[in-house]
């Protein structure tokens, strides 16, 4: 078991229940001592694919390799991982210093005292080493739960959801926590979360997960500024996604938007195709009066009428109508709160952006794809 | 008026009770009875020395209290080590003819127990298989299982099997796991499943009397001696037994309480 050591790799892993897809055919590959989330809603099969890395799931089909060894089929305890379960699942019957004792126990290792030990301290939790769970508040359970699954040195370690049962503020300190000992220890850990705002935090890499399959694989900042697909595009923040239609291909890509002219990078057209989803985040367009020209140097450029203007404190968010789009076509602009906004409500607006922020994804896909999702959750 | 109507509930709790009780009362009372005859039921006169010799005065009754003894401890046994075996495979594994095992369980306790008495007479006798100790043990062990396997399905049913997962990842092989955590968190279930197989073996007569041979357990003795006149020692048994039940339940809720009070504080 010691031997095994190395990346992380799911090679064609698939995971059938009955007729339901669980896992459609995934390849991952984790690089050793990296911080990978896996971020999908509930059902995409984010939770389906650790426990097969656990041990706890037989795949259908596929590999999880750890180096060259292929683990899949090896049972959970001989495997060199370790998971942080939902509602951490500490056996209530023991007390804290016999959780986090648990798996050197059972592999005959010598010294439990010291290593207990110094896994209490580092999660601050000495003084209440011979206390039940339950007699600890849902933070310090956490903090059990993560010591008694690290304090094995495993390869990988499998969270599920974490921070899920704490409240706001708890989890934000855990996240930073959690990164903290990421760092410290040097492990590979394996996030699994439907939050995307946590696995931006903590992640260095990020698979975005939907309906069984990888939809985009890359780092926060990548996933966020180039979503490869619509779903990424609404589950990651918010996007503006418009119709639009190539008109010509260089080294930026013209495409019309309803009689609008709008320009593209062509690094950052997903598609072949000439139908297109012309998108752009909120925060990245500047909204003034019609008259105000001082944003004209950006390139792309609209002319509407604002039909909702809404402070909400660190920001003013506008919903702008362009004539001539569709019905549902209007266009939310983020503005930070710098000096007051001279735009109000029922104004004529220009708004402008940069086209090196535009994006332009496949107009097969749904563009309201993972929208509701991200809000459900 | 309004007293009663206000405390209308509670009169009526206490003269359940009351009612529930008054068997109870009866056996206690005769137990410190020293009757002149032997035919008598009537309180005559109270003593010590029923409680102080109860084997005396009644010669067969103590060998049949050990009989009962010794089989209400081994098919309190079997039962529960069966039983327990049992909800746990048909709680954590899957296998053909589940849903059928689970539904013929529960046949032994809807079944009466005069159709499973005798039904087990004509298999033993059918079988040549000598009547006595050992067919009381096979029947008393038969009809306890279905209730040890119900009351710790119950317990396993509220275990979060994440638990046991929990204990895998932790490098716990199956025996482990089940050693370590499963048990340990089933004790509760199982000692009751326990405590209900001696209570159903010890009191049973109706199924034992078809199957015991020349074996006299205490129930039988009861039964026998009931139609020359009830010895006041059978009393005496009676109300001990009631008294350790009494003193089991006390013991268990005293450390509930102290466990509940332990986790507040």
């Amino acid at each position: 078991m010691d031997q095994i050591a190395g990346d992380l790799r799911l090679v064609s892993l698939r995971k059938e229940f009955g007729d339901f897809v669980a896992v459609d055919d995934i390849d991952i590959l984790i690089p050793k001592g990296s911080f990978f989330a896996l971020l999908g809603p509930s059902g995409c099969g984010k939770t389906t694919t650790l426990r097969m890395v656990a041990g706890l799931e037989l795949p259908t089909a596929g590999q999880i390799l750890i180096g060259d060894h292929d683990i899949a089929s090896l049972k959970p305890y001989n495997r060199p991982v370790n998971t942080v379960f939902q509602s951490y699942a500490l056996f209530p019957h023991l007390d804290i210093y016999e959780n986090v004792a648990f798996g050197l126990r059972r592999r005959g290792v010598k010294d439990v005292a010291t290593q207990v030990e110094a896994m209490l301290s580092l999660v601050e939790l000495d003084a209440f080493a011979r206390r039940k769970p339950s007699q600890l508040s849902g933070g310090q359970q956490q903090r059990v739960a993560l010591a008694r699954a690290l304090i094995n040195r495993p390869e990988v370690l499998l969270l599920d959801e974490p921070l899920g049962a704490l409240d706001l503020k708890l989890r934000r300190q855990m996240q930073l926590e959690l990164k903290r000992i990421q760092t410290e220890v040097g492990i590979t850990f394996v996030h699994v979360t439907h939050d995307q705002e946590e696995a931006m935090t903590m992640a260095d890499t990020i698979a975005v997960m939907n309906q069984g399959k990888v939809e985009q694989l890359g780092s926060p900042m990548d996933l966020y500024e180039n979503p490869k697909t619509t779903f990424v595009a609404n589950f990651l923040g918010q996007s503006n996604l418009l119709t639009g239609e190539v008109m010509d291909r260089g080294d930026f890509v013209g495409v019309k938007v309803w009689g609008n002219h709008i320009k593209i990078p062509a690094s950052r057209v997903a598609t072949t195709n000439a139908k297109v989803w012309v998108g752009v985040r909120p925060e990245k367009i500047y909204i003034s009066a019609e008259s105000n020209h001082a944003h004209d140097h950006l390139g792309n450029q609209l002319i509407g009428t604002v039909l909702e203007r809404s402070y909400i404190g660190v920001s003013t968010q506008f919903i702008v109508e362009i004539p001539g789009f569709l019905h549902d076509e209007k266009i939310m602009v983020f503005e930070q709160n710098v000096d007051a906004s001279e735009v109000m409500a029922g104004d004529q607006v220009r708004i402008s952006w940069d086209p090196a922020h535009t994006f332009a994804l496949d107009a097969k896909q749904d563009a309201y794809a993972g929208d509701v999702l991200a809000e459900a959750e | 008026m309004t007293w009663i109507r206000k405390n209308i509930i509670m009169i009526v709790g206490l003269l359940v009770l009351f009612y529930m009780f008054i068997p109870v009362f009866v056996v206690i009372a005769l137990s410190f009875n020293e009757p002149k005859s032997r035919l008598t039921y009537t309180f005559d006169k109270f003593t010590f020395d029923n409680w102080l010799h109860p084997c005396s005065g009644a010669e067969a009754m103590c060998p049949s209290v050990m009989v009962s003894l010794k089989i209400g401890l081994l098919s309190t046994l079997g039962a529960t080590i069966l039983g327990t075996l049992m909800a746990y495979a048909l709680m954590r594994y899957r296998f053909r003819g589940k849903g059928v095992a689970n539904v013929l369980l529960f046949l032994p306790m809807a079944s009466p127990e005069v159709v499973m008495g005798s039904s087990l007479l004509t298999l033993f006798v059918s079988a040549s298989f000598p009547l006595g100790f050992w067919t009381i043990l096979i029947a008393h062990i038969m009809f306890c299982l279905s209730f040890v396997v119900v009351t710790v399905k119950a317990r396993l049913a509220g275990m979060d099997p994440r638990l046991e997962q929990a204990a895998m990842d932790l490098y716990a092989n199956e025996w482990q796991t089940f050693r370590r955590i499963t048990l340990p968190l089933l004790a509760p279930g199982i000692a009751s499943a326990a405590l209900l197989s001696f209570s159903l073996s010890f009191d049973d007569f109706i199924v034992t009397n078809f199957n015991s041979g020349s074996t006299v357990t205490f129930p039988m003795f009861v039964w026998g001696s009931a139609q020359r006149g009830i010895p006041p020692q059978v009393n005496v048994i009676g109300a001990a037994v009631f008294l350790i039940a009494l003193a089991i339940v006390v013991l268990g809720q005293i450390i509930g309480a102290r466990k509940r009070k332990a986790l507040a504080a």
